[in-house]
């Protein structure tokens, strides 16, 4: 068994098996992760350099934990400090890190495809952490596995993903993978921030009543509202929008079901979801973020193996 | 094809492999099986049914330890992990890793890297159905042999299990 693909670019490129690998194959490093060394020797001759062009917390401390526990040699890399800021180009900067003989690079950049580029110019394996407002698979495939490992299944389930799902890369992912395994998928948010034609590009539902949405679901992604992406007010306040899509526990409790609340992360507190939410008995926001090292190891150790 | 050992055979090694652990491990005081996977599981299930017959079920202390994250050809083959199972600690035990052939050694090293990340045994000896000795490419040797057999690197032993394969039986290809 083996991934179809070289390089974790998207989720949109991967195949059904392709997912269930890296789901299985995450579930063994999560039972790793419980046992007294945390740590196996799997990637201890491969070098990884993660390289953010763009902030982020989690996924670049989750990737390097992910790495160091396989026992890979890690590189970090922040645009702020480095050449790039004297005007040296992508290709550049990472030709040079590749010949002091790199294997790997983990990639977060604010243009969208940039890691596609990398992957046609240069011989290393590229893991994409998120490009501009395409896709961020490695989320994706944590979301999943999260989903799946609190309510038992993929197949039939009813996801909502709510928010900002115009400028959303998490949102991308997750209806990429979610359709492709069977999960039933409706997006909600404002009008302003739901792409016009999803329902023609992809298998999704668009619902405008957040408190639809979560009545229809069992599970409900919210997302972050992307004010750094947005060139133009799309809504008037974000008081305006927490008063017309946050989700509160009021909202929670008028359901006639249970609910899963998940959150990529950062969340915004009182603007996309309530703090009793958020840290509320339906939340699995931690979980998601457990979860990242042991989906992380398995799609960095699928991808070590390069040579046919 | 050349059959080693016929069903009869390997029902009676596994009755002899059983009680060589037992000779050394009287009452298996301080004594834990480790099966490798994933078809070591298929003689240490064996080996650890038959113990249960001669000393007390309770006694026998049996886990199974997955290798894959621990070889040392991740670049050339990627192997799919099986469950590695350890419900006791090993911290001072006496281990015994049973597999089902010895070839090169690798498979060994690996098995006592995983074993030594659960903790540290007082000590460990090997177990293994099938010896192709002078195959060697690592320094170590079993403890407990069914059958040691001279083979060719281009020859392949194979065990057939019943569980898994649907008659038992071991031969060189």
């Amino acid at each position: 068994m083996k991934l179809s693909t070289q390089h974790l670019l998207g989720i949109k490129n991967l195949t059904r098996e392709d997912i269930s690998l890296i789901l299985s194959t995450a579930q063994d490093f999560k039972d790793v992760l419980q046992r007294p060394v945390k740590k196996v020797p799997s990637l201890r001759d491969i070098t990884i350099v993660n390289l953010f062009f763009e902030n982020s917390t989690r996924t670049r401390m989750s990737f390097e934990l992910a790495e160091r526990r396989l026992s890979a040699d890690v590189l970090n890399f922040t645009a702020s400090a480095s050449s790039v800021a004297k005007g040296e180009t992508l290709l550049d900067t990472v030709n040079n890190i590749l010949s002091m003989k790199v294997d790997m690079v983990v990639m977060r950049h604010s243009a969208s495809g940039a890691p596609h580029f990398l992957a046609k110019h240069i011989p290393a394996a590229i893991v994409n952490a998120g490009d501009g407002i395409n896709e961020h698979p490695t989320q994706a495939l944590l979301d999943a596995f999260s989903m799946k490992e609190k309510t038992g299944r993929l197949e039939g389930l009813k996801v909502a993903i709510i928010g900002d799902i115009m400028h959303s890369r998490v949102a991308l992912s997750n209806i990429y993978l979610l359709t492709k395994m069977g999960v039933e998928v409706t997006v909600a948010g404002p009008p302003t921030l739901i792409p016009k034609y999803l329902t023609d590009a992809l298998d999704v539902r668009v619902e405008y009543n957040v408190k639809k949405a979560l009545q229809w679901c069992d599970v409900a992604n919210v997302l972050r509202i992307q004010l750094e992406r947005q060139s133009q007010p799309l809504f008037s306040s974000l008081r305006e929008y927490s008063l017309a899509y946050g989700i509160n526990r009021r909202m929670l409790e008028s359901l006639n079901k249970e609910i899963v609340i998940m959150h990529p992360g950062p969340i915004n507190r009182g603007v996309e979801l309530d703090s009793d939410v958020a840290d509320g008995p339906s939340s699995i926001i931690l979980n998601q973020v457990e979860n990242g090292v042991a989906v992380r190891m398995a799609a960095l150790y699928l991808l070590a193996n390069r040579e046919n | 094809m050349k059959s080693i050992l016929t069903e009869q055979q390997v029902a009676l090694t596994v009755k002899r492999l059983a009680h060589q652990i037992l000779e050394n491990h009287l009452q298996l005081e301080d004594t834990v099986l480790i099966g490798i996977q994933p078809r070591g599981v298929f003689l240490s299930d064996r080996v650890a049914a038959e113990l249960q017959q001669l000393v007390a079920p309770e006694k026998v202390k049996y886990g199974k330890l997955d290798i894959t994250f621990y070889r040392d050809d991740v670049r050339k083959e990627l192997h799919v992990a099986n469950k590695t199972d350890i419900p006791f600690t090993i911290e001072n035990k006496k281990v015994v890793i049973i597999d089902d052939v010895l070839w090169t050694g690798r498979t060994i090293r690996a098995s006592l890297d995983a074993l030594l990340d659960f903790g540290r045994p007082a000590k460990v000896e090997l177990c293994v159905l099938i010896d192709r000795r002078f195959s060697r490419e690592l320094p170590i040797q079993a403890d407990y042999t069914g059958r040691s057999i001279d083979t060719f690197v281009s020859q392949k032993v194979k065990v057939y299990w019943k569980e898994k394969d649907n008659r038992e039986e071991v031969v060189l290809l």
